[in-house]
């Protein structure tokens, strides 16, 4: 029974752990999709942080955290967009200015929330789902946003791949010429699509700010922004892919830092341990989506190429 | 990975090391003192504690210095530059405060023979280039009688950055004071390489309580293992700062750094002319490592036991690395009766008795 117990424990971190990476990879490929490439989801990550950790703390209301957290992400999007979108710049030098733009600007506005430190969420037990044995407690007893994050992928999947608009928006990101011309409003959707994705790393950052530590410091996102950016690669821009990605990467940590305290002699370096989730998630996720023609079918043609739409 | 903190105490620095004729200053005006901090000071840290001893020098000397200081300068190029920045600008002392400015602090000092500079964590040393450090595994051994006396799983959590000798020292010196009190206490490390990733730190904490750790402390930096503990109701032992403002049910007590002592008095002595380079590791008793406050619901027979043993480390008469003491394997590291040498001290690479977890071979 203590077996069951610790089994469904350590499902729930992994799921807890992948979750940011989840949200802001989701966010990501939505953007991506639409043919742009932000890289910024570090700073846009770190803005989401402060802003999440501030709101909740003065509000505390976690709800309002997670708007806050999302419009500031979306803010700082913003700027991506009106460089990289309306003025062409270019989109990879863009994003990097903006990674370390956000998270220095992070830095600067958290400074007076740095010592204070918040409740954690409770966890909303699902009805009756809760009760399951094992799987129950590893799925079903976590706070709110955690069920979100899951209505967030069957809306992506749903938008992208049974919808009109998503059909629109991965044709911009195919080709904004030949969108273009069929009178799609290529600027527009791109601007959305970017909107979105830094949206959803602001979320992302608030989850971490808010639900995951939850503590306000410089430089707490950790490079988990960069991790969500490799996600939707590795998963050839996949919703599904990602969600088993991010899973992974989550299962992968807790289940390292698991080895590692269970006092089993095993000689492994922990710089290895440390690694593991890292190459397990590129490996799995290179094995399943290993099809150069799927690899080509999914992937936006267009994506990091600036358009302007000629008259 | 540079890792900052590492101690080798190599050989004590070259006997008769003579007075550094500092830059000559205008009568009456201020001495200038810069401050390199590899993190953000933040509220509670390693960075913290220097600055903390920054303020406290500021406050004592006050019209007679001028301090500066710079945070967040990485252990790259970036450092050199920084320091050079300093040493042009007319600063007399320069204290950098990270393992890894090292080989860039001895090669600006070269440059700069008039400028006094003092290394924490280091190991090179130069005819203006001193080092300072100070004796953490003290700290952890006070911690680890209150960790062995509040369990009642007998598993102690302890989330680490890097393994290096530093962080071994406090180790087992944790698992050591622990099982003095409770031989059948045991302590489960967790290895996160990384001194700063607050997600991370707190996974690792949450995992060794999910495993029966019931009292958890860390050497890394953020405060996130304390506020896990706090969340969970189970014990933790904060580290560089007190950290029960995080988690004030949870804080046992927390193993601290004090510099400001040690800053007063090198400043003093460059505005007298009378700073020497010199190789200062420092414990209880030169008032660099302390303990935080005891919670209260620490019982009386322990705060008894720990005043009594903090009375010897400040007297200088208990050394935590005292034989017998004998590795994982059985094998023995120190005869009884006698107490380990810096240099050996300096190139910890074991775990000793008590630690359940395996440390990886080189």
């Amino acid at each position: 029974m203590a077996g069951l117990d610790l089994a469904s424990a350590l499902i729930a971190a992994a799921i807890f752990a992948g979750t940011p990476l989840l949200i802001v990879a989701l966010g990501e490929l939505i953007t991506e999709r639409s043919g742009v490439l932000n890289l910024g989801a570090e700073g846009m990550m770190a803005l989401g942080a402060i802003a999440g950790f501030a709101a909740a703390y003065l509000s505390g209301s976690a709800s309002v955290a997670v708007i806050a957290g999302a419009l500031a992400g979306a803010a700082c999007a913003s700027i991506f967009g009106v460089l990289a979108i309306s003025l062409l710049a270019n989109q990879v030098a863009c994003g990097l200015a903006l990674s370390i733009f956000g998270v220095g600007l992070a830095a600067f506005v958290g400074k007076p929330y740095e010592s204070l430190a918040l409740t954690a969420v409770p966890a909303w037990p699902v009805p009756l789902l809760a009760d399951i044995p094992l799987m129950g407690p590893a799925l079903f007893q976590h706070p709110p946003i955690v069920y979100l994050s899951w209505l967030l992928l069957a809306g992506v999947i749903y938008f992208l791949h049974h919808s009109r608009p998503g059909l629109i928006l991965r044709a911009i990101g195919e080709s904004p010429a030949v969108a273009h011309q069929s009178g799609y409003p290529v600027i527009r959707v791109r601007y959305l699509a970017t909107l979105f994705g830094g949206a959803m790393a602001g979320v992302g950052g608030a989850f971490l700010s808010v639900f995951y530590t939850p503590l306000w410091a410089e430089g707490m996102v950790a490079g988990r922004g960069w991790i969500a950016l490799a996600l939707v690669v590795f998963a050839t821009w996949r919703p599904a892919r990602v969600l088993l990605g991010a899973y992974l990467f989550g299962g992968m940590l807790i289940a390292q830092l698991f080895v590692q305290g269970s006092g089993v002699n095993w000689d492994i370096p922990s710089q290895w341990l440390s690694a593991l989730p890292y190459m397990t998630t590129i490996l799995v996720l290179v094995m399943i989506s290993r099809r150069p023609s799927l690899i080509r079918l999914n992937s936006p043609v267009s994506l990091g190429q600036p358009y302007r739409p000629d008259a | 990975m540079t890792s900052r903190r590492i101690v080798i105490q190599s050989a004590a620095l070259a006997a008769g090391a003579s007075l550094v004729p500092l830059a000559a200053r205008a009568q009456g005006s201020p001495i200038k003192v810069g401050y390199v901090y590899v993190s953000p000071i933040g509220d509670a840290g390693w960075t913290f504690q220097h600055d903390l001893g920054r303020r406290e020098m500021e406050k004592a000397l006050g019209a007679k210095v001028q301090t500066r200081f710079i945070e967040s300068v990485s252990e790259g190029a970036d450092a050199e530059r920084v320091i050079r920045e300093l040493a042009q600008s007319g600063h007399s002392v320069i204290f950098g405060t990270s393992f890894g400015y090292m080989n860039f602090m001895e090669r600006v000092a070269k440059q700069f023979p008039k400028v006094a500079f003092v290394h924490a964590t280091g190991y090179k040393r130069g005819p203006n280039l001193g080092t300072y450090n100070a004796r953490f595994y003290e700290g952890r051994y006070l911690t680890g009688l209150v960790a062995g006396r509040m369990t009642q799983s007998n598993i102690l959590g302890y989330v680490a950055a890097f393994p290096i000798p530093e962080v071994l020292q406090g180790i087992n010196a944790f698992t050591m004071a622990a099982r003095s009190i409770n031989p059948k206490a045991e302590v489960r490390v967790v290895w996160v390489n990384s001194w700063y990733d607050p997600g991370k730190e707190r996974d690792a904490a949450n995992t060794l309580m999910a495993q029966g750790a019931d009292v958890v402390t860390h050497h890394t930096d953020s405060t996130a293992v304390v506020q896990a503990a706090q969340e969970r109701g189970r014990y933790a032992i904060g580290y560089h700062s007190d950290m029960s403002k995080y988690g004030a049910k949870a804080h046992l007590t927390a193993a601290t750094h004090h510099w400001g002592a040690y800053y007063i008095r090198t400043i003093n002595e460059a505005i007298a002319g009378t700073w020497k380079p010199g190789n200062l590791w420092g414990g209880f008793k030169e008032g660099m490592v302390k303990l935080a406050p005891l919670n209260p619901a620490v019982p009386a027979d322990v705060r008894e036991r720990i005043a009594r043993i903090e009375a010897d480390l400040t007297a200088g008469k208990f050394h935590p690395f005292s034989g017998p003491i004998v590795d994982q394997d059985g094998k023995e590291r120190l005869a009884a009766g006698q107490t380990m040498n810096d240099e050996v001290l300096g190139n910890m690479d074991y775990y000793v008795q008590g630690v359940a977890s395996r440390l990886p071979k080189k």
